[in-house]
């Protein structure tokens, strides 16, 4: 292909200060020495760390969206995988309708899901709890984890596995020493991406979350709808460095690519 | 990509994804059919939700000048982000795609990592931007380029630009997708017999692009459309959008039939957009593509 | 008069020489194949010609123009390109307008011409189709059409048969080289397939290391290689070494293990250490003893229009082939003698990198 020339150089270096600078902006804030909302010019300083540190919402806020991430992205993993299986694996009638249905959370939009799961929740008398809300997380994020199981599923290769087979191997151990391996890092991958997706949430949770069940998202929400001060800025730029460290791992991992686009470089 | 064969698959297909499947009616769709119900449900100041069954919320919304405006309002921001992104975010993704491999990587990292950043934070950094005495306002007005602040937050414009923010990736990642498949020897063929690279890029490279342009439009159409925290952060109680209005209703004036009602109109939408221009697209581009 | 020229072309990328002082002289209306396995440079020289690739030195020059420094869209060269690189998005009528939309011709004289193209291929009737829709072959003739309505002075072919199966290939070679001949068409091909490069082309030009190391007619490529990798990659080959022990004007006494050669040979440069070259289809079986060299058959295999036979001898392991003539050889494990003329031996120096000979 033909390579950049100035021009289109500058417009790339436009486009990414454009996407990059709410973030470097939040993360500079974070390290002011003031009061209010401003840039370290003074010098830097980690008050509104400590601040956040003694903040017992925000500590409580993070320490329950950890919780749900882990767990939200556990059980949509378990749930996920013998589904990835079985539509990579099989010709069966519905099969297309299955996966369509299993990924159309991420065709309806938060706001419907929301209010959706708020309804069901009144109807059963159950709202407010932890469990509860890590229901509602679980089918948000169960999507995100198929997709990549199912691109490290489908391209698997059966001969491998009939090679087992034909050499003797029951088939739970045809599975757990040729096929598990193979599809380890789609697997891992899907839980991670679950994990950053059910701890990012916020449109969805806004609805059913409860005083007793604030997310950090939400809990950030509503901080924001009040006041912006410095400290919502130090919590900022703890997820920025947390999501790009998670980033990190994935691309290591499986590729952020894949991750992001669904195909390899 | 080897598969069992049809007859000798049994149950077990199902077995294996009975789990996701029975979690997914129970707490998916049963929920959505309750609230499909619920929007058919009246309600009064007085006595909360009237166990009665008719379609006055949706008359409501249709007749209703409020609405309407809202509606309106929604659609014609979606728009100008679509528009906005197919603008930014092709050429970006083009350029993106001739650099060495190594900041290939890189810059694809950085364009689309913020996606796996919480929407909360990124349109907080913009809230920060563009106040009034926000960064934008200090340096404009420090460059002389204005006298007074220009007022950006709780604006349209201000709704429209931070949407264009979080949804570009969309485009860049639907983009990128069909670039990739394309044969680089197409391109030399075309050069071959004549075309000036201007030629080349309108006639060989852009329509093969097209399909992903048109699926990365769709995405983020119907994602601006059902935009909710963006809109309440930078647009603010006044600019409402049809997802804030379903908020207003339920979690305001607690009308909760009203809220149901409107939350099935934007998924309604959403799908047609969704499933509806896809299909379209599809058949148009069925006969070229593999 | 040279209708081509390429003057010490050098191409190198970092430390690595791709192409490393490359001289060839086309005749107008000449069929020339680059010959060579993958890596020896062949693909860049034509990438170079095509100017996709800028050359670090040299010169091309077309028909009296240096073209070197032209970029490639408008050196007017027809291309065919290892993937076909149809325009997908295009019917088969569309990829063949094209490049006479790029030179301004009107209409109606461009539907006659893709009309004539299509003909030529023998595809007409399949103008409306996409590419998607048609077969490899098809494909490749689309890709030729395309390269040919333009009517360009030089057509160059980047290993076009490389996807099709082998019997297609078969015919294509001889399709493509009759439209060549009828049209009068310049043309290089690219590829290591020496049965397409000796069936296709007027002259081979035998590549190694970004380097023309034998340009020949294909007879003469085949008969008398002028180094071991020649004669190796064109053909099949029996190697013997052997020490040089006499030598007169017209001929050598070469000494192969415990027997004298006598070879026809005239070139005074050759040392003392050689190796003497004999293809397996000079080799005739007779009775044991009666020959130049005893053996026993080790392996025969049929294979249609001949047999392929394995005589272990003092020599080594020879192999020969005999046609299909009705008798068929001796079973494995006879006894047997192996004649051949003196005229069919050749002589080469032993190369000091030891290669498979």
């Amino acid at each position: 292909m033909h390579k950049n020339g100035f021009f289109s150089l500058l417009f790339h270096l436009l486009f990414v200060l454009f996407i990059v600078a709410p973030l470097v902006v939040v993360m500079a804030m974070a390290f002011t020495d003031k009061g209010y909302l401003s840039l370290p010019t003074d010098g830097l300083s980690l008050r509104w760390f400590q601040a956040l540190l003694e903040n017992q919402e925000m500590l409580d806020a993070f320490l329950l969206s950890l919780k749900l991430g882990l767990v939200s992205a556990t059980v949509a993993a378990l749930l996920a995988v013998p589904a990835a299986l079985a539509i990579s694996r099989y010709e069966f009638p519905g099969r297309g309708a299955l996966t369509g249905f299993l990924l159309s959370p991420l065709m309806i939009p938060s706001v419907v899901l929301g209010i959706a799961f708020l309804r069901f929740f009144s109807v059963a008398q159950i709202g407010g709890s932890f469990w509860a809300l890590s229901i509602t997380h679980v089918i948000v994020v169960l999507p995100y984890a198929l997709r990549l199981t199912l691109a490290s599923t489908i391209g698997l290769e059966r001969d491998i596995e009939q090679a087992a087979l034909s050499l003797g191997a029951p088939r739970w151990v045809a599975f757990y020493r040729v096929v598990l391996p193979r599809i380890r890092t789609g697997v891992i991958g899907g839980w991670m991406l679950a994990f950053i997706q059910s701890f990012d949430e916020l449109t969805m949770t806004v609805f059913v979350a409860t005083p007793g069940t604030t997310t950090l998202p939400v809990a950030m929400y509503n901080h924001i709808s009040q006041t912006i001060d410095p400290l919502i800025t130090a919590v900022s730029t703890v997820l920025i460095v947390g999501t790009l460290l998670l980033m990190l791992v994935l691309d290591r991992l499986v590729g952020l690519d894949r991750v992001l686009i669904g195909e390899g470089k | 990509m080897a598969r069992y064969d049809a007859e000798h698959v049994g149950t077990t297909p199902w077995l294996l994804s009975a789990p996701a499947l029975l979690v997914f009616i129970a707490l998916l769709l049963v929920p959505l059919l309750l609230t499909a119900v619920l929007s058919l449900n009246l309600f009064s100041d007085t006595e909360g939700v009237l166990p009665v069954y008719s379609l006055g919320n949706y008359l409501e919304v249709f007749k209703d000048g409020y609405f309407h405006e809202i509606f309106l309002r929604t659609g014609g921001m979606a728009l100008a982000v679509t528009l906005l992104c197919v603008l930014l975010g092709v050429p970006e993704t083009i350029i993106i795609a001739r650099m060495a491999s190594r900041w290939r990587s890189l810059f694809l990292l950085v364009v689309l990592g913020p996606l796996l950043i919480s929407v909360v934070v990124r349109t907080l950094g913009w809230a920060i931007l563009l106040g009034n005495n926000g960064l934008i306002n200090d340096a404009l007005q420090a460059l002389g380029i204005t006298e007074q602040p220009v007022r950006m937050l709780f604006t349209q414009l201000g709704v429209i630009i931070v949407l264009t923010h979080v949804l570009v990736p969309f485009m860049v990642i639907a983009v990128w997708a069909t670039l990739q498949r394309l044969d680089l020897q197409v391109e030399w063929a075309g050069l071959s017999l004549g075309a000036s690279r201007q030629t080349v890029f309108r006639r060989i490279i852009l329509p093969q692009i097209m399909p992903g342009i048109l699926s990365g439009s769709i995405i983020v159409f119907a994602l601006a459309a059902s935009a909710f925290a963006t809109p309440a952060i930078i647009g603010g109680r006044r600019l409402k959008v049809v997802a804030t209005a379903a908020y207003d209703e339920f979690l305001g004036t607690l009308n909760w039939p009203l809220g149901a009602a409107i939350a099935m109109l934007l998924l309604v939408a959403n799908l047609i957009i969704i499933l509806g221009c896809s299909k379209l697209a599809e058949r148009r581009f069925k006969q070229v593509f593999e | 008069m040279a209708f081509l020229k390429l003057v010490g072309i050098v191409k190198t990328y970092g430390g690595f020489r791709a192409i490393d002082g490359l001289n060839l002289e086309v005749r107008h209306g000449e069929f020339i194949a680059l010959l060579g396995p993958s890596g020896c440079g062949k693909t860049t020289t034509l990438q170079s010609i095509a100017g996709f690739v800028q050359p670090t030195e040299g010169r091309i020059v077309l028909d009296g123009r240096d073209i070197t420094h032209i970029r490639p869209e408008q050196r007017g060269l027809g291309i065919v390109f290892q993937s076909y690189a149809l325009f997908p998005h295009m019917t088969v009528a569309q990829n063949i307008s094209f490049g006479l939309e790029m030179r301004g011709v009107p209409k109606g004289e461009r539907s006659k011409r893709i009309a004539e193209a299509l003909d030529l291929v023998r595809l007409s009737g399949l103008g409306e189709r996409y590419p998607k829709a048609l077969s490899g072959g098809q494909r490749q003739r689309v890709a030729i059409a395309r390269a040919l309505a333009i009517r360009p002075n030089l057509l160059l072919l980047d290993e076009p048969m490389s996807n099709l199966d082998a019997k297609l290939r078969e015919e294509m070679h001889i399709e493509l080289r009759a439209i060549q001949r009828d049209l009068g068409i310049t043309t290089i091909l690219v590829t290591h397939d020496q049965v397409e490069a000796m069936t296709m082309s007027d002259r081979i030009a035998v590549m190694q290391k970004g380097r023309i190391v034998q340009i020949d007619t294909p007879y003469e490529a085949y008969e008398r290689p002028h180094s071991p990798f020649a004669s190796a990659f064109l053909g099949k080959t029996n190697a013997f070494a052997g020490a040089v022990q006499t030598r007169n004007a017209r001929c050598c006494h070469v000494q192969v293990k415990d027997t004298m050669l006598n070879v026809p040979h005239e070139d005074r440069s050759l040392g003392n250490d050689v190796n003497v070259y004999i293809r397996p289809e000079k080799i005739r079986l007779t009775e044991a003893g009666k020959g130049r060299l005893n053996g026993r058959i080790r392996l025969r295999v049929f294979l249609g229009n001949l047999w392929l036979i394995a005589v272990e001898s003092s020599f080594g392991v020879v192999h020969m082939t005999q046609p299909n003539l009705g008798m068929p050889p001796p079973d494995e494990n006879s006894e047997v003698g192996l004649d051949w003329s003196d005229d069919d031996l050749r002589l080469l120096d032993r190369e000091v990198t030891h290669g498979k000979v």
